[in-house]
């Protein structure tokens, strides 16, 4: 037995059972039960984010920190920057399903055609952090201290919690890597699609799984943005 | 909103229904943006916070059950997804008292 004829004689025994678990093929199963998983890492990030936010008793007004815009100079201009960073995440999302639909018609051109946007979406996303942290870190912000405390009485600015810039750069940078993951694993399936395997293989599901994991990443920023430049 | 999907057969795109997800992702956020600008003083900054988590959780939602399928999967997937979830609730409520605990004892025997 060929180890093509192996593989198809597995796949029609579906989960050698005969039928498939919840109706969802192995690969899908295991990338959802995989994401809850992350869930809970990155729940647990931000709890810790919350608890020690509450046990500070002041903390940075996130207006007052990312109110930041690239050649923008010293305007004030609270939120736009991180909701330009929102904006881009949900686009990839919609690209992304787009691919996925495009796959379920066997629409190899377009299934191309959304990845890559889907992982520019994603390499700007990226550089948007980059830019971003460049700046906090020009501006004081690191993992040993900030200057985001009270204004004293002579207008000067004063420490705040060294928490904070502790909790963000881990935080942020724990979801950019996530979203760093997903580039790369969108590149890859990327070239597996325009080599013709899905093709060959008859459907796109590994695109849908893919998918899975970056709607996942687009799904933390949105508590991201809530916890941290929200709330 | 009512999708099916038919692999290799139905040649025509099907994509209203994400252009609509879009749209309510992209206004929700918007809606938020504006709060954050216009939200008087004179308001409660706490109801503030409560409208800003509920319209998370309305976005987060629309990309779980949308955008990663799960509201059109069968019921036991979709349970065996969401009830783990109970947990990392429970875990926030016991955190962020603790928080305010953390604080309490700060002020009050740390000094």
């Amino acid at each position: 037995m060929s180890s093509e004829s192996l593989v198809t004689g597995i796949q029609n025994h579906a989960w050698a059972g005969g039928k498939e678990p919840m109706k969802a093929s192995y690969g899908k199963l295991m990338m959802w039960f995989f994401l809850v998983s992350d869930a809970f890492t990155f729940s647990g990030l931000l709890i810790v984010y919350g608890a020690l936010r509450f046990s500070n008793p002041y903390w940075p007004d996130p207006d007052q920190v990312f109110a930041s815009f690239p050649a923008m100079g010293h305007m004030h201009l609270p939120l736009m920057f991180v909701s330009l960073m929102t904006f881009i995440l949900i686009m990839s999302s919609v690209t992304m399903v787009l691919a996925v639909e495009a796959g379920s018609r066997m629409d190899k051109a377009a299934v191309e055609k959304w990845m890559l946007w889907t992982i520019l979406g994603g390499a700007t996303f990226l550089a948007c952090q980059a830019w971003e942290w460049t700046h906090l870190i020009e501006d004081g912000t690191t993992i040993w201290g900030n200057l985001w405390g009270p204004v004293s009485e002579s207008g000067e600015r004063t420490p705040g919690p060294v928490n904070f810039g502790q909790l963000f750069f881990f935080i942020t940078g724990f979801h950019g890597t996530h979203v760093l993951s997903g580039v790369v694993i969108n590149f890859i399936i990327y070239t597996r699609v325009r080599d013709g395997v899905m093709e060959r293989t008859g459907h796109y599901e590994m695109v849908e799984k893919v998918g899975l994991y970056w709607h996942f990443v687009d799904l933390v920023w949105v508590f991201v943005f809530t916890f941290f430049y929200l709330v | 909103m009512e999708h099916t999907i038919t692999p290799g057969t139905d040649a025509k795109p099907n994509t209203k229904w994400i252009w609509k997800v879009f749209w309510i992702l992209l206004v929700v956020t918007a809606v938020e943006v504006t709060l954050a600008y216009t939200w008087p003083e004179s308001l409660s900054v706490t109801l503030l916070n409560v409208i800003f988590i509920s319209l998370t959780v309305l976005k987060a939602f629309y990309i779980v059950s949308e955008f990663m399928h799960l509201g059109h999967e069968t019921k036991s997937l979709i349970w065996s997804i969401l009830l783990p979830i109970v947990f990392i609730l429970w875990f926030v409520l016991a955190m962020l008292t603790e928080g305010n605990w953390w604080l309490f004892a700060r002020e009050h025997f740390i000094g």
